[in-house]
């Protein structure tokens, strides 16, 4: 990774406008703010179009000698498919309601982040060769030609974009930057511009299944190497099942989950549960994947990645599907999956087995989230829980964008948390539930190369955890987001440090106290467990300490 | 340029309309012609963009969820922010077109120093309420001249309009409101920064129209205080399709009449059509309950996806060797 | 079309709004009223002449009628005079309604047609006046 900026450098802005008109003012190629291009060789992998070598920092992109004919065409194309689109271009009145509602515009002060200009800039060609005035009176109109230097800046800002739709809560038609950006990615993915960041976890996806690219024995030996964890820290052997024909559940994370700390810790927690409540469940190395690149590239590569959950549960003979904490992956599931591949005809409406509750929200698609299943157990009592293992713990809880504004999913895992730890404080209102904001990393943005986006678009959230740290002495964010988990660690090292980021889970997984378990001194994490002795009189000296988080914390992420 | 542009053009107008009557006594044209060709052309075009929007398809249900989804029984849904019925969705579309919800929302953003600071901003919420319903009212007070005789309910919000009974002819306060939010939200678009900068020709030329209109329509009752009975004479030609050449009236209401008509004319091209958009509106006007009940797409097609078999038969040996079961046994 | 159902329903009320006062009129043509100026008062007149020209009482009584008002009841003054150098007595019952004695044909004619509420008749009887006569 490149040297980081300091924060007083990167902070030094102001959340103005630029001197000239935006039309005039070219797009500035900035290190640290964009991700590599995406290579011909990954991109044929799933037969993408029109690939070819070509670097966003050259002068050429070096590309296909009709490819404007192509945008356009492919402009007039999703025109007619998503009325989405045609609208949001026709009916925004620059009322600026959304100006400052982004988080990348918050960070970095660019106005080209302000969600209406970001629109513009693909608007104001829509205008130029889809309306009369625009044809009529060009730039007076608000219209411009489609020129290389205009596709360089739409591939410069809609990668800069997290498609979290905070936007959208505010404005007053609902016009949606997420679709926009959407459907810039896509004009620009039928002319092999992607970056290498999302073609290569969609190619990976595609053929091993996960877009770390795990292979099934690698799976199979990083769950191996959890669970002896799990036995150090409970006494306890478990040994969940992988591709098993005829369980009653398949269950479907963020690979993340399985790949990196500290999401392999919600996966230890998940497990744990499962393990006490004697869930017949699965996973699958072929649907190890719950999260989809697809989605950052073109609404068809979604689906063709997507198509894996529902074949796999085909194929074992499952009744439903159960799956684990991630953002997109259930903007997915909730909005998309049973459009898509459905209908799911061949599962069941679920059930909780242990609860008998019938989830009546996902009796088409057939999917639940894993916090409505585990929200429901807490709520009728059927595991034992010991929040005071969490004492240690100042927790507040991150929205994720997608959970949130693509779902609703605001109380349940809240009322996990409230279940399972002592010290929860809320971040101040205008930062959470449907006015949360973005992790700047999601929509395939959390590579390495464009690390300062990535610290500027985390900042207000992060500014909001400092606000809860300062006030409450909070030191853990909780999230039910695969995204959050690889990318909060590395940007509250550098905006808030001491702040571990931790999935729902994994604090279910430390309070549950499983069946015949040792006497736990460990959390999931194997560090010890603070005044073991005495439960009762933990949550004051923890409270106290709280502030000043242990030596060496925040080094857990990969 | 983007401000005086449009401003010209609606001086032009308003100046077009004067000269016309006041000099070359083109009555039958700007009293029937062109009020006629406007109103046809406003309604044929609204169609047309309302038809045109809805040949595009809803692939997908893609509702922006503001509340509490509906889950366990015992979880309380916010029907109205994340509505998953379709009465829930009426709800929601009243409350968006009537109250503005989703503007009330609205909150500055300021960076002070290293922090961010949100701030209460009910200003544009307010503004924009204050014209929608000032127009609102103010064209069904003008229905009075456009039925006859005029229906009880017309004269009860004219005369709740004018019931601070200050002046005479008696001041509406829809008049005064209608000015202040146009003039706050000219103002609001040059003073804020992030507006200013946004803004398009586009932009203004609505609100100039509008002022102009309602300036007009103010200067001709309070001002010229021109006879209505004559206007209604017109107005009623018009509207029993028996025009009668309104010869005689004076100019500035052939200035008003001629702006309304640009008005009309321009809407239906222009942004002014968010008024049929935000109905069509896909991330409000569609229920959070695709996972309970399917969303069909219209155009979905078939995909290439990489099979379990073509999965098995590149990892097969290593999966078999990690213990895992295989279809090919 | 998705919901065209919907969107052809909904562009239908729009145009059907839009015509109410097009359908409400229909074969309805009307005439502008014409104030009736018919009574004994105005015919025993030798110069059929209000106290301001009729171009000016036509857009401006209500004008007069309120500075009328406050002379009379701010000032306690009865003389008017007018544009012609002639001296008319201040009062809505002696002046106006002694000519024009026909309020419905005269006053309510304009006023209904054109939906504009007076409220001189909240204080002034017109029966009254014609008492007083």
């Amino acid at each position: 990774m490149a040297k980081l900026p300091n924060k007083k450098d990167l902070l030094n802005f102001e959340l103005g406008v630029g001197e000239k008109p935006w039309m005039d003012t070219p797009t500035e190629f900035k290190d640290g703010m964009y991700c590599h291009g995406a290579k011909p060789k990954t991109l044929e992998i799933v037969g993408m179009p029109n690939t070819h070598d070509w670097s966003s920092s050259d002068e050429d992109w070096n590309l296909p000698e009709n490819w404007k004919e192509i945008i356009l065409d492919g402009m007039a194309d999703r025109v007619k498919k998503y009325r989405s689109f045609r609208l949001f271009m026709d009916v925004c009145v620059r009322c600026g309601a959304c100006a400052d509602k982004c988080h990348f515009y918050m960070g970095s002060g660019d106005p080209k982040n302000m969600p209406v200009l970001r629109a513009e800039l693909l608007r104001s060609v829509y205008r130029r060769y889809f309306t009369t005035s625009g044809k009529l009176f060009g730039k007076l109109a608000g219209a411009r030609d489609l020129t290389e230097d205009v596709l360089k800046e739409w591939w410069y800002y809609f990668f800069q974009c997290t498609e979290c739709r905070r936007c959208s809560a505010f404005c007053p038609y609902g016009i949606d930057q997420a679709e926009i950006t959407i459907m810039g990615r896509e004009l620009l993915n039928l002319i092999g511009l992607n970056t290498e960041w999302i073609a290569g976890p969609v190619a990976n996806c595609y053929m091993k299944g996960n877009h770390v690219g795990l292979e099934p024995q690698t799976i199979m030996g990083n769950v191996e190497f959890l669970m002896e964890d799990l036995e150090t820290i409970t006494g306890k052997h478990i040994e969940p099942s992988f591709n098993r024909k005829g369980a009653e559940i398949l269950f479907v994370v963020p690979s993340g989950d399985l790949y990196a700390e500290p999401g392999t810790f919600t996966f230890m927690g998940y497990i744990l549960l499962f393990e006490q409540l004697g869930l017949d469940y699965t996973l699958s190395t072929y649907a190890s994947e719950g999260g989809n690149f697809g989605f950052f590239t073109s609404n068809e590569m979604a689906k063709r990645l997507n198509a894996k959950m529902y074949a796999e549960a085909e194929r074992l003979g499952v009744k439903w599907i159960l799956g684990g904490e991630c953002g997109h992956m259930w903007r997915l599931v909730n909005q998309y999956m049973d459009t898509w591949n459905g209908p799911a005809d061949f599962l069941e409406q679920p059930v909780s087995p242990i609860t008998g509750t019938v989830f009546e929200n996902a009796a088409s698609t057939k999917m639940v989230h894993i916090t409505e299943f585990t929200a429901d157990l807490l709520y009728h009592n059927k595991v034992k829980l010991d929040p005071s293992r969490n004492d240690h713990l100042v927790v507040t809880y991150h929205d994720s964008c997608n959970t949130s504004r693509a779902m609703g999913l605001l109380e349940e895992p809240r009322f996990i948390l409230s279940k399972v730890c002592n010290n929860f404080h809320e971040m101040p209102d205008e930062t959470i539930r449907e006015k949360t904001l973005c992790c700047g990393s999601g929509a395939g943005l959390n590579a390495g190369e464009n690390m300062e986006l990535r610290l500027r678009g985390g900042y207000p959230r992060a500014d909001a955890v400092r606000s809860v740290k300062e006030r409450f002495g909070v030191n853990t964010l909780a999230n039910i987001c695969a995204l959050d988990r690889a990318s909060f660690p590395a940007l509250m090292d550098y905006w808030v440090p001491g702040t571990r980021v931790m999935g729902v889970h994994e604090l279910v997984g430390n309070a549950l106290v499983l069946d015949g378990e040792c006497e736990r001194t460990l959390d999931l994490r194997l560090e010890e467990l603070p005044n073991r002795k005495k439960p009762a009189e933990a949550a004051p000296d923890a409270a106290e300490g709280a502030g000043e988080p242990a030596a060496g914390e925040g080094g857990s992420h990969v | 340029m983007k401000i005086g542009i449009p401003l010209l053009i609606v001086v032009l107008l308003a100046a077009f309309a004067w000269v016309g009557t006041a000099y070359l006594q083109w009555y039958t044209l700007f009293g029937i012609i062109i009020p006629y060709a406007a109103f046809t052309l406003f309604v044929m075009g609204f169609v047309i963009r309302l038809i045109k929007w809805g040949t595009s398809a809803v692939p997908f249900r893609i509702p922006t969820t503001c509340g509490q989804q509906k889950s366990l029984p015992w979880i309380k849904q916010n029907k109205l922010e994340n509505p998953s019925s379709f009465g829930g969705v009426v709800g929601r579309m009243l409350l968006e077109v009537l109250c503005f919800r989703s503007l009330f929302r609205n909150a500055k953003t300021d960076k002070v120093d290293d922090k961010l600071a949100f701030g209460s901003a009910k200003w544009l919420w307010l503004g924009a309420l204050v014209f929608h319903w000032s127009m609102l009212i103010i064209v069904f007070r003008h229905l009075r001249l456009f039925l006859e005789p005029v229906p009880a309910f017309i004269q009860g919000i004219e005369g709740l309009d004018s019931i601070l009974q200050v002046g005479l002819p008696l001041l509406y306060i829809t008049d005064v409101l209608i000015v202040g939010a146009l003039t706050f939200l000219f103002i609001r678009r040059v003073v804020i920064p992030q507006v200013r900068y946004i803004s398009l020709p586009a932009d203004f030329m609505p609100l100039f129209l509008l002022l102009g209109v309602a300036i007009s329509g103010i200067v001709m009752r309070y001002g010229f205080r021109i006879d209505i009975v004559d206007v209604k004479e017109l107005t009623m030609g018009l509207a029993t399709l028996n025009p009668v050449a309104p010869e005689g009236i004076a100019p500035i209401l052939f200035v008003h009449l001629f702006l309304v008509s640009a008005l009309l004319v321009y809407f239906p091209w222009s942004k002014l059509m968010h008024a049929g958009g935000i109905i069509l509106s896909p991330t409000r006007n569609l229920a959070n309950n695709n996972r309970a009940k399917r969303h069909v797409n219209p155009w979905n097609y078939p995909v290439d996806v990489h099979t379990y078999a073509e999965y098995e038969a590149e990892f097969g040996e290593k999966m078999k060797k990690v213990g895992l079961p295989l279809d090919a046994e | 079309m998705y919901k065209g159902g919907r969107i052809i329903l909904f562009a239908g009320l729009f145009v059907l709004l839009m015509a109410v006062p097009l359908l409400v009129n229909l074969g309805n043509a009307t005439a502008a009223p014409t104030p009736n100026v018919d009574t004994p008062a105005i015919n025993a007149l030798s110069e059929k002449q209000c106290v301001e020209s009729t171009e000016y009482m036509r857009s401006s009584h209500m004008q007069l009628l309120d500075e009328w008002r406050n002379d009379v009841v701010r000032d306690g003054a009865t003389d008017y005079k007018s544009a012609s150098g002639q001296v008319y007595e201040i009062s809505l019952d002696d002046t106006c309604l002694e000519c024009h004695s026909n309020r419905e044909e005269f006053c309510d004619s304009c006023h209904e047609y054109s939906s504009v509420e007076l409220y001189c008749w909240d204080c002034h009887d017109l029966a009254d006046a014609k008492q007083a006569n």
